[in-house]
């Protein structure tokens, strides 16, 4: 007993001295119960905020202007998708399963992005999407590729190589628009009217009201807070809407000289308390979309389950005729 | 459903790498899948999927056992060395 609780000592020493030093801390190593709970809450709603996220844009694929767009927009839900299984992939290295954590998103106790409950009404929301909503989770992943938990903070750093594409995209929609006609011009704007507050949003509370702050610092899971980030996206997306010739829907947004950042009016946060609570434009049709598709999707897992049984069963591996794709 | 290793060798010349990992029906599958998830860029030439359990790894808590022995050999480093300046092309 008493060698059991020297282990476990030694196993703890060990962990805080890691986080101290700051190594990763990979799959096998000895970690907190809270440790491995948060992440794997946190990695789990970053995978569904993914997954969640690919149907306001996917909704616009068979609608995109032209072909070109068609086949960026395409190649951008695809990535979607593609960083949803790394960042699952991750969270199953936790012991996770992956039937687990989607039963959780069905069922309301997993949460995503409170963005993705807003509609893409336009053509110009795909733009707006790209760039506010991607430049937002930019600045929100960069931190977190040096996040203490290996497998999570290498998932991070495949993803954000990819959305830098998806922000340039959205950016290159609008700047498109923008320079349109009256009509195009006014789209871009009306656009940027709707996602700019639910983008700012996306940080998360200010820092004075955030419950899982202090331990994920401890942990170095998390280390800037909401509000230093939120500042650093309103620092750089200014700018960029300046060139687009479009107006911050914020009368109070001021530059100041004193802190070298500039100043914006109060974030409606009863709304963002509403959305997270289930009641934003469109959470149920998110929800509905998601079952619906799983249970409509529910026999290709299983064909593929019979066809390597079946393979299996004969002694042979499954074949992929990949000459015929 | 088993998981799997994923390495892709980056370019010809190269060694495979490993990228990530994934879960699929077996290996044919878990190469198509490798291949949607982890080569969308022109990320390689050639993938590797090695199901996970067939991986036999050194335990952390041997790595003293396994590596320290090293610790004593600088001599099998060039740097150990010392040459007098003048000396070129060594």
């Amino acid at each position: 007993m008493a060698e059991a609780a020297d282990d476990l000592r030694n196993a703890q020493e060990r962990f805080e001295e890691r986080i101290g030093l700051d190594e990763r801390v990979e799959p096998k190593d000895w970690m907190p119960d809270g440790y491995r709970r948060t992440l794997i809450r946190q990695i789990s709603q970053h995978a569904h905020s993914e997954v969640i996220g690919m149907q306001p844009e996917g909704g616009w694929i068979t609608r995109a202007p032209s072909l070109k767009r068609k086949l960026i927009l395409l190649a951008k839900v695809q990535d979607e998708g593609g960083h949803a299984l790394y960042l699952y992939g991750a969270a199953e290295t936790l012991g996770a399963s992956r039937e687990e954590m989607i039963d959780a998103l069905q069922a309301g106790r997993a949460k995503y992005s409170s963005i993705f409950n807003y509609p893409a009404l336009t053509w110009a929301d795909i733009g707006a999407i790209g760039w506010l909503v991607d430049s937002a989770a930019i600045v929100n992943q960069i931190p977190l590729q040096r996040c203490s938990y290996g497998p999570y903070a290498r998932a991070m750093v495949r993803i954000c190589k990819e959305e830098s594409f998806h922000q340039r995209q959205g950016y290159d929609i609008m700047l498109t628009l923008a320079r349109g006609t009256a009509e195009q011009k006014a789209m871009a704007q009306d656009a940027l009217n709707r996602w700019w507050w639910p983008t700012l949003m996306m940080f998360g509370p200010p820092d004075e009201d955030s419950i899982h702050n202090s331990r994920s610092f401890a942990w170095k899971i998390k280390r800037h807070g909401n509000d230093e980030l939120r500042q650093k996206f309103i620092d750089q997306a200014v700018p960029q809407a300046e060139v687009l010739g479009l107006t911050i829907p914020d009368p109070d947004l001021a530059w100041d000289d004193a802190s070298g950042h500039y100043r914006i009016g109060p974030i409606d946060w009863d709304e963002f308390q509403r959305v997270v609570a289930g009641d934003g434009p469109c959470n149920r049709q998110r929800l509905a979309h998601h079952r619906r598709v799983r249970e409509e999707g529910a026999w290709v897992r299983e064909a593929v389950e019979a066809h390597a049984a079946k393979a299996r069963a004969r002694g042979e591996p499954a074949r992929v005729d990949m000459a015929a794709r | 459903m088993p998981l799997f290793e994923v390495f892709v060798r980056p370019r010809r010349g190269l060694q495979h790498q490993h990228a990530g990992s994934l879960r699929a029906q077996d290996a044919e599958l878990a190469l198509q899948y490798a291949r949607e998830i982890y080569t969308r860029r022109r990320e390689g030439v050639s993938l590797w999927v090695v199901r996970s359990s067939d991986i036999t790894a050194s335990q952390e808590e041997d790595a003293p056992a396994f590596f320290d022995p090293a610790d004593s050999k600088p001599y099998r480093d060039a740097t150990f060395y010392e040459l007098p300046s003048e000396v070129k092309g060594l």
